[in-house]
């Protein structure tokens, strides 16, 4: 079986006055459908500009995909013109954003930005699509949508409003949505409404989700598989249990190790990761990770490491991936 | 008695600097309303922001204390009484027995050098056209705490490595610097004064997880080697968690339970502390896998219009008929453990 998405050596770049910022330097990763994937990693490594290369949402001057391929059900999308990719962009591929705030349109009510896609995509009437509006934001756990859909954004909560756009990501009936760090504005209690609904709604309509987030608490949780990225590659992948059971990067141990777990004992002292992530524009010839790594070796300031398997379905690009298990103990 | 005032014979982690000192802030009866008002004119008052409604606690010498709660639920605003950056509505604050509410600006200023702030953002605390060493020095020299320059400058660089960055960063501007950096510089700015008691108003929850371990760390040695006291206001229920000696829970202007640290996350009592904890997903598949987790409905009702009796009370699962009459008061259910609901 293909995958859904399949992305190939993906290389998006921004020609900045202080130098190029290769933001996402070469990474490969699939789909496959149904599946939650969840791509992890701090500001800065490359997640979000990964998801919107797919969407064709790279704002090009400064930005640019140098190289690569992205194929969504077989076809690939680096290459098609606007018309084509708006056809798929909304249509086949949903997306949801950090901001419900500011991804709204605050002057056209919530029904018109609803019906909109609708009547674009599915060629529906506009009675048709409020009708089906109404029926996603009851999905979504609206209440009262028959009035909601006259209603603005600002009426809105922040939490309803990330309700409008899942509604909003789910009406076209797409294969794949792609969430870019869907809860993060949200306090903790909405947080875990809208991930539950999250998920009941794409196991229900078997639509596959890529998350990108930062909290590995959320991943946790919602992720079938793991891509972890750091400064425009991805350094380890596998099933989330692996990933966390047994992590095969430093950064990857290092990140797991560094917060604060409720439902552990409390630590003495929190282990950090030391330094900071590196400047992008000025990477070396070696590992991207190094400064900041507990378990260099010389080898690893000539040659960057390729992502290799270390274990079924587990990769991980790194020297010295088979010397962390001593480490931890 | 002021809650938790039991709760310190019990917070053994106290004794790693000393034993428990003397109660430094104690705040009574703590209200905050912001006034809406309509028309250019006359300003007529069309209702009140009831942010802070009715808050009591205090904090010990040494002690870190956590204020967790949602967005809008008060814990900024409760912070900012404290400073004094807001004059409370009703309610009294107490540092080192003076009630802060009393004094006027200059008398305050005395006060000012002993309470300081860290805030949330390091992106907007600090003023972009000055280098990092002006705004170290700035408070030093306005309190006039050494009149020498040259001290003063020498001063900024032992500041600037105690927090962990290079002296040399002093002559830099805050662009240069990461995220990392600025809280970094923040802290120390916080410190040119030696105050007593630091306000840390959600000091990391802007940074990425491999540095808020960094800076986390940083609190706490400082904490230890200056022996300062914390108020700790922050959502992150398991950084507050890592940090603090006893916390509190906010909930739309009110603490609806406060206990010792390990006794609130091991045996929470209130259904929002409840429900809280429940919300925050951990990091690791296995446990999530078999966690079943109890997530409350709605959302948090408006601070101009709350609801009457127990504020907690439509989203609450295990509400009564009387929830919606009566406010609980924080009552102590066990030495130490304040919870402000009748049900429980």
């Amino acid at each position: 079986m293909s995958a859904l998405l399949e992305i190939e050596d993906l290389r998006t770049h921004f020609f900045t006055t202080s130098g190029v910022v290769k933001a996402v330097n070469g990474i490969s990763y699939d789909v496959q459908e149904g599946e939650t994937v969840a791509i992890v990693g701090e500001s800065g490594c490359g997640k979000s500009v990964s998801a919107l290369s797919v969407l064709g949402l790279i704002p090009n001057p400064p930005g640019r995909i140098v190289g690569g391929a992205i194929r969504f059900q077989g076809d690939n999308l680096i290459g098609l013109d606007d018309l084509q990719i708006r056809n798929i962009r909304g249509r086949q591929i949903g997306m949801i954003f950090q901001e419900p705030m500011t991804s709204l349109n605050p002057v056209l009510t919530i029904g018109l930005q609803l019906t909109e896609t609708m009547e674009h995509h599915l060629g529906m009437d506009r009675a048709d699509a409020e009708k089906k509006a109404v029926e996603y934001l009851r999905l979504v756990g609206i209440s009262e949508p028959e009035r909601r859909i006259r209603q603005y954004p600002h009426h809105l909560s922040g939490g309803m409003r990330q309700r409008v756009m899942i509604a909003m990501a789910l009406c076209c009936e797409p294969r794949l949505i792609i969430a870019d760090e869907p809860t993060t504005a949200l306090d903790v209690t909405i947080q875990a409404q809208i991930l539950e609904l999250m998920k009941n709604l794409t196991k229900r309509l078997g639509v596959a989700l890529i998350i990108i987030t930062h909290n590995l608490g959320v991943v946790a949780r919602y992720a079938d598989r793991v891509n972890v990225m750091y400064a425009g590659k991805i350094i380890e992948r596998g099933l989330a249990a692996d990933i966390y059971r047994e992590p095969r990067h430093p950064y990857t141990l290092g990140l797991l190790s560094s917060v604060p777990r409720l439902d552990q004992p409390r630590q003495k002292r929190l282990d950090p990761i030391d330094g900071q992530p590196p400047d992008l524009t000025r990477l070396g010839e070696g590992c991207s990770f190094l400064p900041r790594c507990k378990f260099a070796v010389d080898r690893c300031e000539s040659e960057i490491p390729p992502l290799e398997t270390v274990g079924n379905g587990h990769l991980s690009a790194c020297w010295e991936n088979e010397n962390l298990e001593t480490a931890r103990g | 008695m002021t809650p938790g005032a039991s709760a310190l014979e019990s917070g053994d982690r106290l004794s790693r600097n000393g034993e428990a000192g003397d109660v430094l802030v104690d705040v009574k009866g703590l209200k905050m309303h912001f006034p809406i008002t309509e028309g250019i004119v006359f300003n007529k008052l069309v209702g009140l922001v009831k942010a802070v409604d009715g808050v009591d606690f205090h904090i010990r010498r040494g002690e870190t204390l956590g204020l967790v709660g949602e967005s809008g639920c008060g814990k900024t605003t409760t912070g900012r009484c404290i400073l004094q950056l807001e004059r409370p509505t009703q309610g009294e604050i107490f540092f080192e027995g003076v009630d802060l509410t009393k004094l006027d600006q200059v008398a305050l200023r005395e006060y000012r050098q002993k309470i300081q702030v860290i805030f949330q953002d390091p992106y907007s605390s600090l003023n972009p056209r000055m280098k990092i060493g002006e705004m170290i020095d700035e408070p030093m020299y306005v309190h006039g705490i050494e009149p020498d320059a040259q001290k003063r400058k020498q001063r900024v660089s032992e500041l600037l490595s105690v927090c962990g960055l290079n002296p040399k960063m002093a002559d830099r501007y805050p662009h240069e610097m990461s995220g990392g950096q600025r809280q970094r510089v923040g802290i120390a700015r916080a410190l040119s004064l030696e105050p007593d008691f630091i306000i840390c108003d959600e000091p990391v929850s802007a940074l990425d997880v491999s540095i808020q371990a960094q800076i986390i760390n940083l609190l706490e040695d400082l904490r230890e080697e200056y022996n300062l006291t914390y108020l700790f206001i922050a959502h992150d229920l398991s950084v507050v968690r890592h940090l603090c000696h006893r916390v509190a829970v906010m909930y739309l202007g009110r603490i609806v339970e406060l206990a010792d640290c390990d006794d609130l996350y091991d045996n929470p009592m209130h259904p929002y502390t409840r429900a809280l904890l429940s919300a925050v997903p951990v990091p690791d598949p296995e446990v999530e896998q078999g966690r079943d987790i109890r997530i409350v409905t709605g959302e948090v009702p408006s601070p101009i219009n709350p609801p009457s009796g127990c504020v907690f009370h439509p989203r609450c699962p295990i509400a009564v008929e009387s929830c919606s009459k009566e406010a609980p008061a924080l009552r102590e259910i066990k030495p130490g453990h304040w919870v402000a609901c009748t049900e429980v």
